[in-house]
């Protein structure tokens, strides 16, 4: 069992390793990860939020109604474990 | 579960450690427009200065101070604060979530006003994350019999 | 040598997810797969901000007293901000499987795989 798992994980290593020819280099300021809406947040900041901290205006700002969503989740997973484990009447 | 704690060295550090460990969550919370934190990292520091308290000392300690209903509290007053800025930045004229149109209420220009929503959501979402994370612990590791 | 270097990162962080599949697959107790999530999520957030890094960049906090911005000085942000969501959602679920951990050691007083499922039967 432990042996077929091994070969799964080493094939599925060996898959991923050949797939990152394809991804851009490390470091490159031309990927297009970095091209597209990403320059507008970071040249438009300071000018429309007053905020010097990229990433907290990003997610509270123009990304505010992913943080919603996301504060949501974990309020649900304090619900989730709470109904779990208490046990409510007699 | 998590049993009383018998060492005077451990207990007394904590017990002068736990202020200043929430002090510096609540500086990492107002904090985050202009240094690495903001929300969810201060939560989880607060979060984090509670749990040492029950580990430190014993669990009773910690709900004297902090009951589970309260935590229960604090979690859905953060989710409320989070959709009170926005539903009134729909009232002011704006869709949900724009900080800008706050400027009506609060006595700045639009611009810091969408600061000062960041930083209300901020608060919001800091208040959820630490009681979340004491209510799951609490949970975690109160002792039931069977 | 050129390819070594430009895609070495990829490389280690594929082999830290392959490490934490391994645990979720090979192990037989339900607390060590479950560090193999763990481990297998925390790969994945690594990987994803080394995406966004860019050669002599800087964090993304806008320096005191700067004028003129470019985007080529501050590493994107964008990573950052889906990442910190997704730490959020590893503790939610790490912490919901907490809870049903401890409700199947109620249940079936074992946490080994094969006991539960032998018992089941």
């Amino acid at each position: 069992m432990k042996l077929i798992g091994l070969i799964a994980v080493c094939l599925m290593g060996g898959l991923l390793i050949y797939g990152t020819a394809d991804m851009p280099d490390w470091g490159d300021p031309q990927s297009p990860a970095s091209l597209h809406v990403s320059p507008r947040y970071i040249e438009k900041t300071v000018e429309e939020t007053a905020v010097p901290n990229m990433v907290t205006s990003v997610l509270a700002d123009y990304r505010g109604y992913d943080t919603l969503g996301e504060t949501t989740v974990i309020f649900t997973a304090g619900i989730a474990c709470l109904l779990l484990i208490r046990r409510f009447g007699k | 579960m998590i049993s009383h704690f018998h060492d005077v060295i451990v207990q007394t550090v904590c017990r002068l450690l736990i202020p200043f460990i929430q002090v510096y969550g609540l500086y990492v919370i107002a904090h985050g427009h202009s240094s690495p934190g903001g929300g969810f990292q201060g939560g989880v520091i607060l979060g984090a200065s509670f749990i040492l308290l029950c580990l430190s000392h014993d669990i009773q300690e910690m709900k004297k101070r902090f009951s589970q209903g309260a935590v229960l509290l604090y979690c859905s007053l953060g989710v409320i604060i989070y959709s009170g800025i926005g539903i009134a930045c729909l009232f002011l004229g704006g869709k949900y979530l724009d900080y800008g149109k706050l400027h009506q209420i609060l006595p700045v220009d639009p611009v810091r006003a969408r600061s000062m929503g960041i930083f209300g959501i901020e608060v919001g979402v800091g208040i959820t994350v630490m009681a979340v994370m004491v209510s799951i612990f609490l949970d975690l590791a109160s002792e039931e019999k069977e | 040598m050129e390819f070594i270097v430009g895609k070495y990162n990829y490389w280690i962080y594929i082999c830290l997810m392959m490490i934490g599949f391994y645990a979720m697959i090979g192990k037989k107790n339900l607390v060590k797969k479950l560090i193999g999530m763990n481990i297998f999520q925390t790969s994945i957030i690594l990987y994803f901000i080394s995406t966004g890094s860019k050669k002599g960049a800087t964090i993304p906090i806008v320096e005191h007293g700067a004028n003129a911005i470019q985007a080529g000085q501050y590493i994107n942000p964008l990573p950052h901000v889906l990442m910190l969501t997704a730490i959020v959602v590893m503790v939610s679920t790490f912490g919901v499987a907490l809870a049903l951990l401890l409700m199947i050691y109620r249940r079936y007083h074992t946490l080994e795989e094969d006991e539960i499922l032998r018992q089941r039967r």
